[in-house]
């Protein structure tokens, strides 16, 4: 077994500029051997994992942490620690808490019950493209498209009354923005929490739509504990989904024979929706967790308190798994993919986000087939800054 | 083939759901991993291994398993 000590290694920059190829993970997160070691930006060591094997490993073994409060718990950027509450949502916490929480949300997300919302998502889907085409070309495909999607498809799972939409999409959008000042963020963050906290006690007393007013007629939580479970729903589902969205459509129009094949037949939509999910991988800085004991992984030895990154990016390419993993290929059997994490905390929303993203991307592709980038693609705005890869603007004409 | 479940694993992904349907269903309640049949024809065990090898929790057992009375 190699016993190195985990020591001042390659200075890692998180979230990393992309070398060349926008799509392609940042050159700095791909190692030659599959664990390896890295400091952050505060000198802290940290394992670096890159291999499909290792990530889905350290995923789904218990002796790895989710919970930030652990010290050794990786902090990506400055600032970070200083953020951490005592009441974390079960993101990051770990099993038996995590499960216990995890629970009163995932009798909503059913595969069943997310197949019933798509006439609805569909709907919404086809008045956001009729708004964007009455303003006319150009238009900015992130703010007129991508991004009101899953903000109307939250509002209606929560139960947010139809006149709130502009208040709560405003401030959502301001929590989001990795632009915003800090103090601008915050007030979003206590004016949605303060609006969700009066709509969950107005729900308990006379009952509620959505998701809000289901747990509200539980009877067991408060209005604080309702709110910050909707709060987590609208920050994990939100920019997510939105990104995923519009680096989509400029994958689809870089590949233009793809995206005809998806025109000509367009059952191909469900696999297309995983293999861009696996080739764009946006939530591309790799997820965090602590050992809590020592552990052996691919012959090395990863110490109790010892930080590990996750990459999903670079274990999405895993040549092992996906032959020709950089190129986008919309036949291939891309269903093994990491892109929504894996373990007990893979992502809670996979299924709607499947059912926003295969029905954005359809509607799109069907209505209009003359979509085209309004700029050079040299010219369009990635944020490889933020944590949710994505694109600033997407400026597109038709 | 023979098909166990742990729902003490489950986390409620869906992913066999979507992999399988005629296998594997989720309960109402808290969309924990449900078993239609322990012994599926021939023809679906492609997409249960499918689904076994993508469930995020692991909750998902495959055996040979002898056919009844073979
Ligand atoms: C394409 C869109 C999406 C992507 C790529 C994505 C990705 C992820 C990933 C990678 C995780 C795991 C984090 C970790 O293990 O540390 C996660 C967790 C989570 N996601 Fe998503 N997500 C998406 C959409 C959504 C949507 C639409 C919702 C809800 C409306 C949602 C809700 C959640 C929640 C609640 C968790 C925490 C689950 C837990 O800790 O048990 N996500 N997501
Ligand atoms: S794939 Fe696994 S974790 Fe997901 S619902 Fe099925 S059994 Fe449960």
């Amino acid at each position: 077994m190699n016993t190195t000590d985990l020591n001042a290694a390659d200075l890692l920059t998180i979230p990393a500029d992309r070398g060349g190829c926008p799509f392609d993970p940042p050159p700095s997160y791909r190692k030659d051997t599959s664990v390896s070691q890295v400091s952050l930006w505060d000198g802290t060591p940290c394992w670096l994992l890159n291999g499909y094997r290792e990530v889905r490993a350290v995923l789904t073994d218990s002796r790895f942490s989710a919970d930030a409060r652990h010290p050794g718990f990786p902090m990506l950027i400055p600032g970070r620690r200083e953020l951490l509450t005592q009441k974390p949502s079960f993101l990051r916490l770990d099993d038996p808490e995590h499960s216990r929480l995890r629970k009163i949300l995932t009798g909503d997300f059913l595969i069943k019950r997310v197949e019933a919302m798509r006439p609805g998502i569909q709907r919404i889907v086809d008045d956001t493209l009729d708004a964007m085409l009455a303003k006319g070309s150009p238009a900015d495909l992130v703010a007129e498209f991508a991004l009101p999607i899953p903000s109307l498809v939250i509002c209606d799972l929560l139960g947010v009354p139809y006149e709130d939409h502009g208040f709560f999409q405003q401030r959502s959008q301001r929590l989001l923005d990795s632009t915003s000042p800090a103090g601008s963020v915050r007030q979003a963050v206590d004016e949605l929490t303060e609006y969700l906290t009066t709509l969950a006690a107005k729900s308990t007393e006379e009952g509620g739509e959505g998701i809000l007013g289901r747990l509200a007629a539980r009877g067991d939580l408060s209005a604080e504990e309702i709110a910050s479970n909707a709060l987590l729903l609208l920050i994990a589902g939100h920019e997510t989904t939105a990104n995923m969205t519009s680096l989509s459509t400029v994958a689809l129009l870089q590949n233009p024979e793809q995206a005809d094949r998806l025109r000509a037949d367009p059952s191909l939509i469900r696999g297309a929706v995983e293999e861009l999910l696996r080739y764009l991988t946006i939530v591309h800085a790799g997820l965090p967790r602590v050992a809590l004991e020592d552990v052996e992984l691919d012959g090395v030895l990863i110490r109790a308190g010892e930080g590990v990154l996750c990459m999903l990016s670079t274990a999405n390419r895993d040549e092992e798994l996906f032959a020709a993993g950089s190129e986008l290929d919309v036949e291939r059997d891309a269903r093994r993919h990491l892109a929504f994490g894996f373990g007990v905390h893979q992502c809670l929303g996979q299924p709607l986000a499947r059912a926003e993203l295969q029905i954005a991307l359809e509607t799109l592709l069907r209505r209009l087939p003359q979509l085209r980038l309004a700029v050079p693609f040299e010219e369009l705005k990635f944020r490889t800054e933020a944590f949710v890869y994505g694109l600033r603007e997407l400026p597109v004409a038709w | 083939m023979h098909v166990t479940v742990d729902q003490n694993r489950c986390c409620s992904s869906g992913q066999c759901v979507l992999t399988a349907p005629a296998v594997f269903d989720q309960s109402e309640e808290d969309g924990l991993v449900l078993l239609l049949q322990d012994r599926p024809a021939e023809a679906l065990h492609s997409e249960v291994r499918t689904a076994a090898a993508i469930c995020p929790g692991g909750a998902i057992s495959l055996s040979a398993g002898q056919e009844v009375g073979a």
